[in-house]
């Protein structure tokens, strides 16, 4: 083996030109490739964190009836034994209460629509960092009774700090709830719509104003690690059953992952139509060199070489032009990326605006997770396996004296 | 004892409808320790010959048996195996493998024949001492000369101890010094070590070494005179 190996490697180099060509444009193939899956999945872990960090969790329990029909009569106790049951899994990291409703923000003449979120405060901002979103005032305390809100709607409403905000709402069971409320914080929310809509209160003060004591509308699950994330799903499904139903971001939020799936098809596209090309240069390549070699390959069967033997080293041969190409290829994006990753690209202009249209952050994210550089390693090495066949194949069909006499 | 054993052989190309006889009733027997020259005019079916002999082509019909075994039986995979063990090859363009020294191509088929390191190790350099290479195992045929690499040629063809060796037309593009050289050492491999020699030639050089000369002409022997 060490011989075919040897043979294999010499032969690389023996147009020394022609397999650089080859090696760069699988190189650039790698590197094009790795970089737009990273700027993909770079991209989607932003929109999902935004979505996870910001507002769902990774998972939340609701009352059986809430998600069909998002209504405040749809709320469960807040149950000691329940959070206990959650938290007794060591994947779960988190486990934080809400009380949500929607109501109308008033403010002298000016009304508007706004999402309410009562919220135990310190146990939210572990999630979702609130306190670190404050521009101006201070974040809640434990015992509360006024209100933090997006800048954009204080904006909307022409409050300031320490002004008073009026929300009127249906409560819990049909009544009436209107109460006026300092404000305490502006927050500058990462998501322009929420900016404009939100209100944060205490959730025991939540509780009161919406006429439902110790009720929520859904406790959020969190994981430390997110790759735990479908298998916890899994055991809590399981565990949790009626009046509650346990569901997770992807089906909180399935536009989303509808938006990621059919964006990722568009690059799955693209790379594939690069790897063909690629391919064709790799095999245009080891189609030049059997032509140039058939000669020198009948003296080797000739002096009794067997073909098997022979088609192992054209093999390894198209294999080494392939692995050349991965290595180089990931080790010039590894360290790329991992920059990138860090220095996010800003957008500008229409896009930025669209960006933030949407709730995102105008940048454009770069990820490493290991799949951007392993899958265009398993590609190439496919399609130099692939490509391998051919010339073990042209190798089985030599005839020695034809090939011997050119 | 005959090496080789040759009977009725014919070799018929079919060049669109007509038949052209390469070999037209070939009978021959070679002995072991021969130095024997083919010759003829170009298109006599020297090369024809040789290439059946070697098992690199397969005859229209006859037989041909070296050391016993008649090699139109054999599979392509056992003819393979069987030139391996039992024929060694000359090459008129030498045929070296480009990217081996000069050591690792003689090195090389002992490798196919799973022989041990050692074994390897010491055959190659007595062979290429004994080809007037010493000193020059490291070096890749392009930077030997044509002379040099014929003799590397003929060391790897010695390599795996074969029954005989087969040389087409191996002077062809060699100047006449490397010729005298090459013929020296062949002759002396062939007095020394009772090693089989069967040349295709239309060099007269070759021709006034050998010990028996076999003269074809349109695929028949017209003359087969031992000196």
């Amino acid at each position: 083996m060490t011989t075919n190996i040897k043979l294999a490697w010499r032969n690389l180099w023996r147009n020394k030109r022609r397999t650089l060509i080859t090696v760069s444009s699988i190189f650039f193939g790698v590197l094009l490739s790795a970089y737009m899956t990273s700027m993909q999945e770079g991209s989607y872990s932003k929109m999902v964190e935004i979505v996870v960090k910001f507002y769902s969790g990774y998972m939340q329990v609701h009352h059986e009836d809430y998600w069909e029909n998002k209504s405040i009569n749809n709320l469960f106790d807040y149950d000691k034994a329940l959070v206990d049951r959650l938290k007794s899994h060591p994947e779960v990291d988190l486990v934080i209460p809400r009380l949500e409703s929607f109501g109308l923000a008033s403010a002298r003449e000016l009304t508007r629509g706004a999402a309410i979120f009562g919220i135990v405060p310190d146990v939210e901002n572990q999630l979702t960092q609130i306190a670190d979103k404050i521009v101006s005032g201070k974040y809640l305390q434990a015992t509360d009774d006024g209100v933090i809100i997006g800048d954009g709607l204080a904006k909307f409403l022409k409050l300031q700090l320490n002004d008073t905000l009026v929300i009127i709402t249906q409560g819990y069971h049909g009544i009436s709830a209107a109460g006026k409320f300092a404000i305490r914080g502006l927050i500058k929310h990462t998501s322009p719509e929420l900016n404009k809509s939100i209100i944060y209160m205490e959730l025991k003060t939540c509780q009161s104003f919406l006429g439902a004591d110790n009720k929520l509308t859904s406790l959020v699950v969190n994981v430390a690690d997110n790759k735990v994330m479908a298998n916890t799903f899994k055991k809590l499904k399981r565990e949790i059953q009626s009046p509650y139903s346990v569901m997770n971001w992807e089906e909180m939020q399935p536009e989303i992952v509808q938006q990621i799936e059919s964006d990722r098809a568009g690059g799955v596209i693209m790379k594939a139509i690069l790897y063909i090309v690629i391919s064709f240069g790799i095999l245009g390549t080891i189609m030049m060199m059997i032509v140039e070699r058939r000669r020198e390959f009948g003296v080797m069967i000739s002096i009794g070489m067997q073909k098997r033997k022979l088609a192992i080293v054209l093999f390894i041969e198209t294999l080494f032009i392939g692995l050349l190409g991965i290595i180089s290829g990931i080790t010039v994006s590894l360290p790329l990326l991992f920059i990138q990753a860090q220095n996010p690209i800003p957008l500008t202009g229409e896009t930025a605006k669209l960006m933030e249209d949407f709730g995102f952050e105008p940048y454009m994210f770069f990820s490493t997770a290991p799949e951007v550089f392993w899958q265009q390693a398993v590609s190439i090495f496919i399609i130099s396996v692939l490509i391998g066949i051919y010339p073990v194949v042209s190798t089985l069909k030599i005839k020695e004296i034809k090939a011997l006499h050119g | 004892m005959n090496v080789i054993e040759v009977n009725a052989l014919e070799k018929i190309y079919n060049d669109s409808e007509v038949k052209v006889y390469a070999l037209n009733g070939v009978d021959l027997s070679i002995e072991a320790g021969e130095f024997t020259a083919i010759v003829g005019p170009s298109g006599s079916g020297k090369t024809t010959l040789l290439n059946l002999l070697g098992g690199l082509d397969q005859p229209t019909s006859g037989q041909i048996s070296i050391g016993g075994t008649d090699i139109s039986k054999l599979s392509s995979s056992q003819l393979i195996d069987f030139r391996l063990r039992n024929i060694g090859f000359v090459f008129q363009a030498y045929n070296l493998i480009p990217v081996l020294t000069a050591k690792e191509n003689v090195e090389f088929i002992m490798h196919l024949q799973n022989r041990p390191k050692e074994e390897r190790l010491t055959r190659t350099m007595s062979l290429l001492k004994a080809v007037g290479l010493e000193g020059r195992e490291n070096s890749r045929p392009n930077k030997l000369s044509g002379g040099q690499q014929q003799r590397v040629a003929v060391a790897r063809a010695l390599a795996s101890k074969p029954k005989f060796v087969l040389a087409d037309e191996p002077t062809a593009n060699l100047d006449s010094k490397a010729t005298e050289n090459l013929l020296e050492i062949m002759e002396e491999l062939n007095r020394n070590e009772n090693i089989t020699f069967i040349f295709s030639t239309h060099d007269q050089r070759v021709v006034n070494k050998a010990r028996r000369v076999i003269t074809l002409e349109d695929g028949k022997i017209i003359s087969d005179v031992r000196k």
